[in-house]
C-alpha cells in the first residue's frame, strides 16, 4: 500500500473514532448539572480559538496578513446583522482585494 | 432536516471551493483522485485533511501526517460530548450521524447549548458533505484547469465565517468570558504547540464557569 493511502486510512479511522466518542460513548449517560454547565461553555471557547487560528495562525507563527481584512469585513457584516452568506462573501472579497493590491 | 439544509445552504459554495482547493493540493502531494475523494468522504474535516497532504507533500512521512491530522481533529472529542445527549437511536445510527459533525454544523445547530437542534446539525452536515466531496472531486480531476481556488480569499472567508459562528455563541457574559479565555489561550500557545493543540487547550477556558452556578 502506498504511503498516501496509509495516511488516508489512519487519519480516516482516527477521525471517525474522535467524532463518535461523544454520540456513541456518552449518549445515554446523565451528566451532573455542573458538568453540563461547563460543557455549554466549550462552544464559545473552541470557536474563539478557531477564529484566532483561522485569522492569525500560519503554522506555528502568528501573522497579520490579508485575512485580517476578511475578519474585519466579516465583523462589520455580523454587527450589521447581515445573513451568513453575506458574511462569507464580505470576508472573501475583502481578503482577495487586499491580496490584490499588496 | 430540511431546516438544516436551508441553514447550511449559504455555506455550500464555500465548502465546494474549499473542497476543490483540497483536491488540487492533494494532487500536488501525489495523492490520487480516488484517494482524495475517499478521504473527503470518510474523514470529512477540512483542516486535518489539508494538514495530512501538506505533511506528505513536504516529505514528512505517514506517522507525522497522521499525528498532525489527529491533533487537529482531537477537538471533536469534546465537541461530540457537548451534543451526546441529543443523539437518539441505536449505536450504529448515532455512530453514522456523528460523522456529520464538523465545526460549522455543530455551531449552527447551537454548539451543544440548551437550544441545540440535532436535525439542523444533520442538515447542515449533509449539505457541507456533498459540497466538500463534490469540490474535492472537481479539484482533483480538473485541478489544472481551475487553478488554485484559495487565491480568491477563501481563507479570509472562513475566518469571517467563524467570527459569525462565535458571535452567535456570545449570549451571556460568562460565555463571552469563556470566549476571551479561549482566544487568549490560543494566541499564547500557537507559537509553541503543534497546530490543533491550542484549540484543544482553549477548552480549559470553560473553567471560568466553575465558580458561580
Amino acid at each position: 500500500m502506498s504511503a498516501a493511502w496509509m495516511a488516508v486510512l489512519f487519519v480516516g479511522a482516527g477521525t471517525v473514532v474522535l467524532k463518535s466518542v461523544g454520540p456513541v460513548g456518552v449518549a445515554h449517560r446523565r451528566l451532573p448539572a455542573r458538568v453540563d454547565q461547563l460543557l455549554g461553555l466549550i462552544a464559545p471557547s473552541i470557536l474563539a480559538a478557531l477564529v484566532v487560528t483561522e485569522a492569525f495562525a500560519s503554522g506555528r507563527s502568528l501573522v497579520l496578513d490579508a485575512r485580517l481584512a476578511g475578519v474585519a469585513a466579516g465583523l462589520v457584516a455580523v454587527l450589521l446583522r447581515a445573513p451568513l452568506w453575506a458574511v462569507i462573501v464580505a470576508g472573501a472579497v475583502a481578503t482577495a482585494l487586499v491580496r490584490l493590491v499588496s | 432536516m430540511r431546516k438544516g439544509v436551508r441553514v447550511g445552504a449559504p455555506l455550500f459554495p464555500a465548502a465546494l471551493a474549499l473542497g476543490a482547493s483540497f483536491g488540487v493540493l492533494a494532487r500536488t502531494a501525489h495523492l490520487g483522485a480516488v484517494a482524495a475523494v475517499f478521504m473527503s468522504a470518510t474523514t470529512f474535516a477540512g483542516s486535518a485533511q489539508v494538514a495530512t497532504v501538506s505533511v506528505l507533500g513536504a516529505g514528512g512521512g505517514v506517522a507525522a501526517a497522521v499525528a498532525a491530522a489527529l491533533l487537529l481533529n482531537a477537538r471533536y472529542a469534546p465537541i461530540g460530548i457537548t451534543i451526546a445527549s441529543s443523539f437518539r437511536g441505536s449505536a450504529l445510527r448515532r455512530f453514522t450521524q456523528a460523522q456529520l459533525v464538523v465545526d460549522e454544523s455543530w455551531a449552527l445547530a447551537g454548539g451543544g447549548g440548551p437550544r441545540f437542534d440535532r436535525r439542523v446539525l444533520l442538515g447542515v452536515g449533509s449539505t457541507l458533505w456533498v459540497g466538500w466531496v463534490g469540490g474535492t472531486a472537481a479539484g482533483a480531476l480538473l485541478g489544472h484547469a481551475i487553478g488554485d481556488p484559495s487565491k480568491f480569499g477563501l481563507d479570509g472567508a472562513f475566518a469571517a465565517l467563524f467570527v459569525a459562528l462565535l458571535a452567535a455563541q456570545l449570549t451571556t457574559s460568562r460565555r463571552t468570558v469563556a470566549a476571551i479565555g479561549g482566544a487568549l489561550i490560543a494566541v499564547l500557545l500557537i507559537p509553541f504547540a503543534p497546530p490543533g493543540v491550542p484549540i484543544i487547550a482553549a477548552t480549559a477556558a470553560v473553567l471560568v464557569g466553575w465558580r458561580r452556578t
